[in-house]
Parts: C-alpha cells; structure tokens; sequence
C-alpha cells in the first residue's frame, strides 16, 4: 500500500508519495549521521558534538576544528556522498529503461569507459585543469553506452544478453586502460591508479565543485522525466500506445544516465556495484515508480559510499581501504545472487 | 461529472465513436513483408474480431491501427486523417492499445499499473488530477479489481493480471480499444469473464473494441464484425455467419471442420474433425 497526498490547485496537481518521502528523510538523516561520524574520524579524533558545532560555525573547545572539519574533512564526506547518489540515480535510470534488474553503469561498462577516457587525460596530457577530467569521462561513457545501444538493445534482447555484452565492452576498456597505465609516466601514473581503485582519498572542494552543476542538472532532468520512465517500464509497445515518445525520452534519459555515471567516475574513479546495489535497496523500501524510487536510489547511494568510506578508514587503520574496495566487497555477492535469481526465473 | 469537465474544456475526446480504416497497407519487418495492400475498415462503436493462424500479421494488423509502426506503403485513418498526421497525444486519448502479453516491473500494484493509462491526459503540471483520480477508481471498478488495486502484479492469477491490463486501458478513456489477444492462457471461465467485460464496454458505452483472437466460437459469439487474414490480405470480413464457414477453416486453418448453429444462439460454432486433406501434401503462405 502506498500513501500518497496530492497537491491541487487550479489546473496544477502533483502527488506526492508519502511513504517514499518519510524513507528518503530517513535515509537522508542516516547520510547525514553518517558524515558527521565520517569527519570526526581521522588522525586527530573530533567528537560527534563538536563535528556538528564545527560544521554549524559554532564555537568549539579547539579552533583547530572549524579548519580541520570544514576545509580538511568535509568536502571528502560529501564528495562520497554525491558520487553514490550519482552512481544510484544512474543505475536507477539504466534498470528502468533497460527493464532489467542486472543493468548498471559499472556492470555494462559505462564507468570502465569513462575511467578510460580520464585515465587517458590524465597519463596522455598530464597540464589538464581537474574541470576537463568529467567532459572526458562523459565522452567514454558516451561511446560505450552507444556500442552497448547498437549491439544488445535492439529488438527485445535478454537481459543476461545485455549485461554479457556490457561486461565484454567493460573488460575491453578496462585493458586499454591498462596499457595507457603501462606506458605512462610514473607519477601521473600512481595518481591515475588510486582513482582508478574507486576513492574519495584527499578529494577537496576543488573536485567537488565541478560534480555539483552535473548532478544538479541530471539529476533533476532525470526527476522531471519520472513520468515517462515509468511508462518505459512497461514495455516499447504499451508506452507508445500511451502516446510516450519513446526514442526521444529514452535518449533524454539514457544521456541522463551516462552523464549522472561519469560524473561520479570523473570524481572518484570506479566505485563498484553501487549503481547496481542502491536502486535494488530503495526499490524494496518505495516500490517501482520512479517519483519515488528516484529519490529514494539517490539517498541510499549517497549512504552507502558514505558508510563504505568510513568503514574503509575506520576498520584497516592505521591503513586506510579505498570506499570502491569496500562496495566492491558487498556489492560482488549481491551481483551473484541477483544473476542467480534472474537464471532462475528464466 | 462528465458535463462540467466538458463545460471547463477538460474532455477532448469527441463524442462521436472514431472510425479506423486502413487502405493499401503493406507492413513488414527488415526484409520480409508481412500484409501487402489491405484494406480493412472498423466499423465504429460495434465489436470487432481479427482472426487468423499463428503468424499471419494480426498482431502487425493491430500495432498499425495503433500507429505503432510505419507503414511501408498505405496509410490508416482516424477519422479520416492519417494517422500519423495527428500529435501523438491525440492518438493516445482515442486509441488504446493492450499488446499481446505485456509485462509489468516487479512490484507495480495494480493501482498504479491503471494509473499509468492517464499518461496522455497528464501534464508535467498536472500529474493527477481529479479526473485521473476518477478514472483510474472506475477503471478499476468496471473491471472488478478495486479489491486487489493495491496487490502487486505479481501476485495475481493470470485472469486477474489480464483484467489489471485492462484496466490500464480503460483509465486511458479511449473511445476505442485495441487488444491482442486478451483471453491466451486464461481458463476458459477467466476467458469468458474478459469477453463479457468487453461486451459491456461496448455494450454499456458504446466503445470500439478490435480484438485479436484465437478462438473462432468465442469470436464469433462476442463480436460483431470479423476480419480474418491470410496470404497477408484480408480473406473475408462481415458478420460472423458470412466469415466463419468450412471454406474460411480450410483455407486459412488449414482444418477440416463442419459448422453448426449454435442452439443457444444460432450464430456460427465450428467442429472441426480433421487436418486438411492436401492433394499436393505443400504447404501453402
Ligand atoms: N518485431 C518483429 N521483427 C521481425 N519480424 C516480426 C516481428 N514481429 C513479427 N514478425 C514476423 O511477422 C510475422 C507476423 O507476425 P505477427 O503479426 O506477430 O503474427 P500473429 O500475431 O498473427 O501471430 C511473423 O512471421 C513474425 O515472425
Ligand atoms: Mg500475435
């Protein structure tokens, strides 16, 4: 059962879920716990209390922790937490279009073929401003999604046929990625590895800033198309018998989908599996439609980066595991099951 | 209800039933042609039947009408206008279509899955309006599904899924109705219980219902017109009593069958007794 209100007036009305709202409150306050544990953690340890004081320019018992919360720590808790929302809002797009549960931008090579394009940035023309990094990333993703579209999407292709041909162009990204790493110069090279790993390590309010303008406008792009994508989900034939323009919407929404993808990888490198994990968790706590399920993969995203960033810097320590190991971990086993499931029911 | 909506300007589907012709259509598929210059015409407001063995382009036939594919040659009309001439959204508000075994994402509940139908009559400023509201509950009423509006797809039978579909379609409030076959895999009381709701759409709002089916004796019985296909043509089109004869059997089932009036209501029930007796022993398009 779904609770929802409607807003009416004169020819205006938008429903709003109920439940889906309380469930992205709810996942949106963990995040937010999430963070202030996130930045209190470190080699200089700062309290929950005194985190939130920090972060509220309040006065706090060392002056340090206004620089160390704000300048040091934060930026790198939030870059987590756009980069899973990114990632989730991704796969929630591709699973929707692609009526299929085992779709992702990480499983289908999406994210191999922006790591590619910014693994080539970086090696090949080493000057580059951090800004040129996610255009890069996008013209990866980009060609990748549209080999994809030209081998497996057309006609009513399996799903198991669509992940199979999306883990080839992957794979194939992936070696070329390798061989820019094997003839680059060392020090580009170590830096293009750590990203490639999947992390949100030192990033600042200078990687952040370019990630925002992308998600702000694919991501409300993506909302305002709920509608429609709801209408895909039922099938080519069903939506244009209700009059969707279905080339036009599942362009619009899969250029969506690959922009939310590379974006998060042009940040943070490869963080595995949470486009694939986050729309399956939201999807169980809101149902299908995706005025709701969008919102809801978008928090539980940006959640678990978060999480699996802590995790990562909490439980090694003194070593510090990158988040994309971590979601990797956790999101590996899900892959299977899923598969098995899906064989399963076939 | 229906009168104020019209005095604000909210009801836009004209009160006349539409009528649906094709002329000269030739539909295929990359390199094969499926129907080569058919005529069919819809007659408007009645019940109409496609039949034809698996194959021969009744599901094509439908999607055409629907505007759901180009034609390569020939044209459908909507009241007179090619249809592709008209805005998409027009179509959707006149014409609806239920495609032959269509399939919902996991955990759509029926409410939402008739909520979909309201798609053409929605706006992104106007997401579900009173009307919606009101159409979906009578969707969902004529259809006998209110007291399962909230159980997902899933979880149904196979009837009470089809009926969810229609459903859908009906939200659409359309005055005319396409459906591929709308009673495969149902038992035979669950086919019943979809040919009697359509009856009563037609019957009750004088909706144009095209439906393809499998089952000649239920054709015959709950439609009033029927279109059967062969060779990529029409082979015959009237009442039941003028398509549904031993030759049309013969000829396009391929079957040996005598047909007999039906006592109850004297239209046209076929027994068929044997496969086609086949000088040559080919086989024919
Ligand atoms: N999407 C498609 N692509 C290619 N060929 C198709 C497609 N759909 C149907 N066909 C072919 O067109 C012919 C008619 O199919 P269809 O209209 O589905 O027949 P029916 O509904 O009468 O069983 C068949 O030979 C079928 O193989
Ligand atoms: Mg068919």
């Amino acid at each position: 059962m779904r609770r929802r209100a409607v807003l009416r007036r004169g020819g205006l009305s938008l429903p709003l879920d109920l439940r889906a709202a309380a469930v992205v409150a709810g996942l949106l306050g963990a995040s937010l716990v999430g963070i202030v544990l996130h930045v209190g953690v470190g080699e200089y340890p700062i309290s929950p209390p005194d985190v939130v004081r920090a972060l509220l320019g309040l006065s706090t018992g060392d002056e340090n922790y206004y620089f160390i919360v704000n300048v040091l720590r934060l930026p790198r808790a939030l870059v987590a937490f756009l980069v899973g929302a990114a990632l989730a809002l991704s796969g929630a797009i591709l699973q929707g279009l692609t009526r299929n549960p085992l779709a992702a931008p990480e499983i289908v090579g999406i994210n191999a073929g922006a790591g590619l394009a910014a693994v080539t940035l970086i090696v090949a023309l080493p000057s580059v401003p951090a800004a040129l990094i996610p255009p890069a990333a996008f013209v990866g993703a980009v060609a990748v999604a549209a080999t994809l579209y030209l081998l497996a999407w057309r006609g009513e292709s399996s799903p198991i046929r669509l992940i199979l041909i999306g883990v080839g162009i992957g794979a194939v990204a992936t070696a070329l990625t390798t061989i820019m790493i094997t003839y680059g110069e060392i020090e580009q090279v170590s830096q293009a590895l750590v990203w490639l790993t999947g992390s949100v390590y030192g990033r600042s309010w200078e990687e952040l800033w370019p990630l925002l303008p992308w998600l702000a406008l694919f991501g409300s792009l993506a909302l305002l198309r709920a509608r429609h994508l709801n209408a895909l989900t039922l099938g080519d034939e069903v939506a244009a018998g209700l009059g969707v323009g279905v080339e036009r919407e599942r362009g619009l929404l899969l250029l969506c989908s690959v922009a939310l993808a590379a974006a998060a990888v042009a940040t943070a490198g490869t963080v595995g599996f949470v486009g694939l994990m986050a729309p399956h968790i939201a999807r169980r706590l809101v149902g299908p439609s995706h005025g709701g399920l969008l919102p809801a993969a978008a928090a539980s995203g940006g959640m678990l980066v978060v999480a699996a960033d802590l995790v990562g810097r909490v439980a090694f320590s003194p070593l510090e595991m990158p988040c994309g190991i971590i979601t990797s971990a956790v999101g590996a086993p899900f892959f299977i099951y899923l598969l098995y499931r899906s064989a399963d029911a076939k | 209800m229906k009168d104020l909506g019209r005095l604000m300007g909210k009801v836009e589907a004209p009160p006349e039933p539409a009528k649906l012709r094709a002329e000269g259509l030739t539909l295929g598929y990359d390199d094969t042609t499926v129907i080569e210059r058919l005529a069919v015409e819809v007659p408007p407001g009645r019940i109409t039947s496609v039949v034809g063995p698996n194959g021969c382009g009744k599901s094509t036939l439908l999607r055409a009408l629907a505007r759901l594919m180009r034609p390569r040659g020939g044209s459908v009309y909507l009241d007179g206008k090619e249809i592709f001439s008209l805005p998409t959204r027009e179509v959707a508000r006149r014409l609806g279509i239920l495609p032959q075994s269509p399939e919902a994402p996991e955990g759509l509940t029926v409410r939402e899955l008739a909520a979909q139908g309201r798609y053409p009559h929605q706006s992104w400023l106007s997401q579900w309006s009173a009307s919606d509201e009101r159409a979906v509950e009578e969707a969902l009423r004529k259809t006998v599904m209110l007291g399962l509006a909230d159980r997902p797809l899933d979880t149904l039978s196979g009837g009470q899924r089809q009926r969810a579909w229609i459903s859908m379609a009906l939200a659409q409030e359309t005055e005319t109705l396409l459906l591929d076959e709308p009673t495969t895999f149902l038992d035979m009381a669950h086919q019943l219980e979809v040919l009697q709701l359509l009856g009563r759409l037609n019957s009750e709002e004088g909706r144009t219902v095209v439906m393809v089916l499998h089952d000649l004796n239920n054709a015959a019985r709950y439609s009033h017109h029927m279109i059967a296909l062969h060779g990529g043509g029409v082979y015959a089109a009237g009442t039941p009593e003028e398509v549904v004869t031993p030759e049309l059997l013969r000829d396009v089932f391929h079957v040996e069958a005598d047909i007999v009036a039906d006592p109850r209501t004297g239209l046209p029930l076929c027994v068929p007794y044997g496969l086609r007796r086949h000088p040559s022993g080919g086989e024919e398009g």
